[in-house]
This record gives structure tokens, sequence and C-alpha cells, in this order.
């Protein structure tokens, strides 16, 4: 069967739908070519993935080393002093946590919003946002001091009769950040049924065959069972919009509710959901442009996919601009010394000013070149802007945790911060981590979405019906 | 492979197979018209209207859904509140024991991970996956259900069911081909 490419007449108003998939796909190619990219021989693998994977498959053992002498030593090993008691692993578990917020909104918000060019990228950002949390939740346990007694955050009857404090907005982040994991972890997986089923019945090989298998549960395309599953994905969609938006709230109040200055702010939760969905949007760019020129995707990622993750990242940096802004402003409007001096010690009195620059630099001033249309058409340029806004939102969140911490109200308690080798491990190593999932995912599952790449197509032979996408 | 017709026992149904999604609608939408009911429609992605043209009423997973969001959230709040007023009553920052607001965002994550599971295990639970065995299979186009393909199968169990009509019924529906399934 032949595909015509609707005519702009066709394709109604907006001549988008024409350009979320390259000429001449069917049902069948877009389900060998997303699912020939897994079933590739291993010679056949682009070398690149290889390397990728070795350079983050060894940064993971970096991990692995530099957490077992924290197990040994404690968290003396890091450069954490009092009052600077949370350090780079609070800035890494917003960081982490931030980027995986970028899946969430592709998969569901996007899905809600009815935008076709979700489909190509949410389930490979899906993923992301799996991993990302993975690592992001690693952070807070290693930093308990004693992380063999994680359970201890959790409320449960235990022999010393004692009980989490349910006002204090720790334990709200234990219940949002296991409970986005988990939500995160299910609408991934139900989105692959379907696909692993495609998976199942492509292998050749009996060990795929049994693993994809098992995995697709007998999932046969039954008409009833369609049905169902596109309610279950609504509704997963619908419960996890307002949830990334509550986990990235309840992260801003671990600092908003305390009364340092530069973290006792009533801005922090949506210029952090922001801030979020800015830095998750530069990751889903800083690994699709290489996989997808790896793999050759160009037909199925294509430039309205980047420019349209071009345009969100400069939406949302925006709102990050306005945030930035808004602290000076109420530091200045206040009329609170303390507040006053928090922004003049933040942006050039302290040792740190440095790197509230570098961070205005990274994530207000070189993401603007995005408002250019030659910029965004330009893959070695987002490319570029998206690795710059991955190092100004860690540069953000190192801002805000450092410098606030620094210097506080009285000056007989004030102290300077230093990251010591080992929080450098923990950090690169869990990016090592992250990488070294994310190369396995793609090599061993669907990295699109098949399915609903076979309802893109659908879509482009009858553009007049309503577009692709789950649900009523 | 020799199945035995005798009294339809070694039979699952007959399958027709189609191209595209628009003739597997038409043709799910004339078996009913011809009154069967024991049948299902097999597609590589959600086809839009097919569950209601096979006859599929009541689509539970919402409600079902539902009744778990309340649960989590009266879970959670419940949780919180017991914790704060009956297991550990801690005054903290003057604030009352029951200082419920407080209670929200637990109470509004426990209803979003509840509802979430439920949502997930009714779908697969109603669907009465995972499921080991399935005679569809036995079909070797079958695989292609999983790709390009739609299939339509009328089963043995139905009443209307029999082999030489209703193998007449599925080739007036231009299919591309009509088989037998083995039970």
């Amino acid at each position: 069967m032949d595909i015509e490419q609707p005519t702009t007449t066709a394709a109604g108003i907006d001549p988008g739908p024409a350009k979320v998939l390259g000429p001449g796909h069917d049902y069948g190619t877009v389900t060998d070519k997303i699912g020939g990219v897994v079933f590739m021989p291993f010679t056949k693998t682009p070398r690149q993935l290889f390397i990728g994977f070795a350079c983050g498959f060894v940064l993971a053992n970096v991990f692995l080393l530099a957490i077992t002498w924290l197990f040994i030593r404690g968290v003396g090993i890091w450069g954490i002093r009092i009052p600077i008691a949370w350090g780079f692993a609070i800035v890494n578990f917003v960081w982490w946590i931030g980027i995986g917020h970028a899946g969430t909104l592709i998969s569901a918000i996007l899905l809600l919003l009815k935008q076709d060019w979700r489909t190509s990228i949410n389930r490979f950002s899906e993923a992301m946002t799996l991993f990302a949390v993975a690592c992001a939740a690693m952070f807070p346990i290693l930093h308990l001091g004693r992380p063999w007694l994680a359970y201890w955050l959790l409320p449960y009857p235990s022999t010393m009769w004692l009980w989490p404090q349910p006002r204090s907005p720790l334990i709200w982040d234990v219940f949002a950040v296991s409970t986005y994991a988990t939500v995160s972890l299910l609408f991934w997986f139900t989105g692959l049924i379907p696909d692993l089923a495609t998976m199942r019945d492509k292998a050749r090989g009996p060990v795929a065959r049994t693993i994809y298998g098992l995995l697709a549960m007998g999932w046969r395309g039954s008409a009833r069972h369609w049905s169902r599953y596109q309610k279950a994905y609504l509704l997963l969609a619908g419960l996890s919009t307002p949830l990334v938006v509550s986990v990235h709230s309840v992260v801003s109040f671990d600092f908003a509710i305390a009364i340092l200055p530069g973290w006792h702010t009533t801005i922090f939760p949506p210029y952090f959901v922001a801030g979020a969905i800015y830095s998750g949007f530069a990751m889903v760019l800083s690994l699709a442009i290489p996989v997808r020129r790896w793999y050759h995707l160009e037909d199925l990622i294509t430039m309205r996919h980047i420019e349209c993750m071009a345009k969100v990242m400069l939406g949302t940096g925006l709102i990050v601009a306005y945030g930035y802004g808004m602290e000076a402003f109420i530091a200045w409007y206040s009329g609170n010394q303390y507040e006053r001096f928090m922004y003049m010690n933040r942006a050039w009195l302290g040792h740190y000013w440095w790197t509230f620059v570098l961070l205005i630099l990274c994530n207000i001033l070189i993401p603007q070149a995005l408002w250019s249309h030659r910029v965004r058409m330009n893959v070695r340029a987002v490319f570029a802007i998206s690795l710059v806004v991955n190092v100004g939102m860690w540069l953000e969140r190192f801002v805000i945790v450092v410098t606030s911490l620094e210097r506080d109200f009285l000056p007989s308690s004030w102290n300077r911060y230093y990251p010591s080798v080992w929080d450098w491990a923990t950090y690169f190593g869990t990016i090592g981590v992250f990488l070294s999932l994310m190369f396995l995912f793609i090599r061993g599952l669907p990295a699109i979405s098949i399915f609903e790449m076979r309802e893109v197509v659908h879509h482009l032979v009858h553009p007049e019906e309503p577009s692709p996408a789950h649900g009523d | 492979m020799e199945i035995e017709y005798e009294g339809q026992s070694g039979l699952y149904g007959l399958m027709a197979s189609f191209d595209r999604p628009e003739p597997l609608l038409d043709a799910a939408r004339e078996a009913h018209a011809e009154g069967y009911r024991d049948m299902d429609a097999y597609a590589p992605m959600p086809v839009e209207g097919l569950a209601e043209a096979v006859g599929f009423r009541g689509n539970s997973v919402p409600r079902i859904v539902f009744a778990g969001g309340l649960l989590g959230a009266a879970g959670g709040f419940g949780l919180m509140w017991w914790i704060s007023v009956i297991a550990y009553p801690h005054i903290v920052d003057g604030r009352p024991l029951n200082s419920w607001p407080a209670y929200i965002p637990i109470t509004f994550e426990c209803m979003v991970l509840i509802a979430s599971l439920t949502a997930v295990v009714a779908m697969l639970g109603l669907n009465g996956l995972p499921q080991p065995y399935h005679p569809v299979f036995n079909v070797p186009q079958f695989e292609r259900a999983s790709r390009d393909q739609f299939f339509l199968c009328i089963e043995a169990t139905d009443p209307k069911f029999d082999l030489a009509a209703t193998r007449r019924f599925l080739e007036q529906q231009k299919p591309l081909e009509v088989m037998e399934v083995e039970a």
C-alpha cells in the first residue's frame, strides 16, 4: 500500500502533520524501521553507540567506586560542612529530577493537547524520565549518611514507635518522588505493551521471542483490549499531568518552606516547574540529536520535532528568566536586608559570583539565539544550545543551594563550600549510569512508539479524521 | 494440519484478514448486523469505533480508576491524620495536631499512585492478560496483526456460526483471505 503525501490543502490549515514523518511510509515500513533498530545485527550497530555505551559504563563504574568509598567513610568525603549541609547531593537531585520532567510533559501533557509531533519522541523521553528519576532518587538516599536505613523515611510500624513528620516538605518529597518513579514506570511499560507484541512477532531467535513474549503478556491487539487500553493510557496521562507539576513543586517546597534567604520565596514552585521542563527538553535534544543521526532516523524524528522542542525550550527558558528577575526584584522591593544581602552576595560579592554570571549566560543569554528560525533549523546549533542549557540548569541549582547556605543570618556561622573529588565522581558517575541505561534501552527496546507511528500513518492517509491521540 | 470438524470441536473460529482498517470496520459492523455476537477484531493499532462495532459496551476502566483514586486519597489523608493525631502526636510550630492543609501534598500523591496502579491492573485484568495461550496465534498470518494487517474472527461458539455460511459471509466482505483458526 502506498501512501500519498497529503497536499497542503488536504492537510488543512496546519501543514505540520506532513512533516512529522518522512515520505513513503506505511504501517509495515514504520514497523520495520523502528523494530529494525532493535534487531540490527551487532556488526551493523552504529559504532558510536558502542563508544557512547563504553564511556557511560566507565563512568558508571566510577560511580560504584565513589559510593563504595562513601559507604566505608561516610558523607565526610564530600565537601559538605555546616551550614552548607546539602551541597552536591541536593544540587544533583534537583537537576536529575528536573530532567525527568520533560519526558512526562511530552508523553502526558502533549498527548492531552493532541500535539502530533510528540509521537516520535515520547517513548524515548519516557525512558529518559525513568533513568533520570533513578539517578535523582539515589542522591537523597546517599546523602542520608546511613543509606542502609533509608526505609526509615517511609511510614511503617517500627519498634521505635516513630513516624515521619507529615508537616515537613522532606516527607512530601519521599511520597512525591516515589509516586513519580512508579507512575513513570507504569506509563512507560503500558505504552510498550503493544510494541513488545510487535517485537515478539518480529523476533526470529528463540531467546528474543521468549523474552519479548513474556513481556508482551499475550497481547493480541483485540478491539476490546485496545478500547480498555486507550482508556487506561488516557487516564494515566491525565494523572501524570498534575503529578509532574506537583513533583517539582514539592521539590521546590524543600527550599521555599525553609526560612533561609534565597530559598524562602513563593515564586519557587512555578519557576522550578518551568526550569524542570527547560532542562528536560534540553536533555531530550542532547540525546535525540545524536541517536537520530547514528540510526538514520531523520524521517521519523524530523526537523519539525527538533524545532518544536527548541521552541518549548525557548518558552520555558523565558519563564525561568522571569523567575530570576522576580527574585532580584523582590530582594530589592521587600526592603528586607537579608534578602538584599543574599542577592548581592550571590551576584557579585560572594566568591561564587562567577557561577551566577555563567548561569545567566547559559540559561538566559545564549538560548535567545533560538528566536532565529535559522538557528532552530540548524541541528548542530540546537544541539550545542541544549548542552549549554543542561550546564546552566545545573549551575542554577548550585547557585540556589550553595550561595544561600554559605551566608545565612549569622555571620558567625558563615562558611565556604568546595566540592571534593568524590562529589564530582558521584555526579559524573550518575551521568554514566544514565547514559549506560539509555544506550541499553535504545539497543533492546523500540525507542519510538511503533503503534503510535502507525496511527500517524493512518492520519496522514485520512487527514479529515481527528488527529491521532489515545482515548476520546 | 488436519482439523477435526465433527461438532466443530477443533475449531476456534473463522478469521478474515484485511490490509486496511476501513474494510475491517465495515466487516465488523456487517457481522454484528448479521447477528454474530461472539467475535473479535484484531488491529496493530487502536481503530476508532472498532470495539463498538464488535459489540463491546461498558468500558469499566474509568469507574474502577475513580474508585482507586478515592481510596488512595482517603488512605493518604487517613494515614497522615492518624500519624499526627493518634500514633505520634507532636506539636510542631504551635500548629494544631490535625493541621490538615499540610497533609494535602501526600493525599494528592497517594491518590495519583493508587489510581495509576489501578488503571494498569484493571486494564490488564479486564483484558485477561497475561494470557499464555490464545488460539488466534495458531494462524501463521496472525503475526502481522502486530504489524500491518487487520483481522476479524467470528468464533465457533456463536449460535449463528456455521462453517460454510460464515465462510461465505466473510468472503463477501472482500478480505485478503479467510482462514480457519484451530482451537
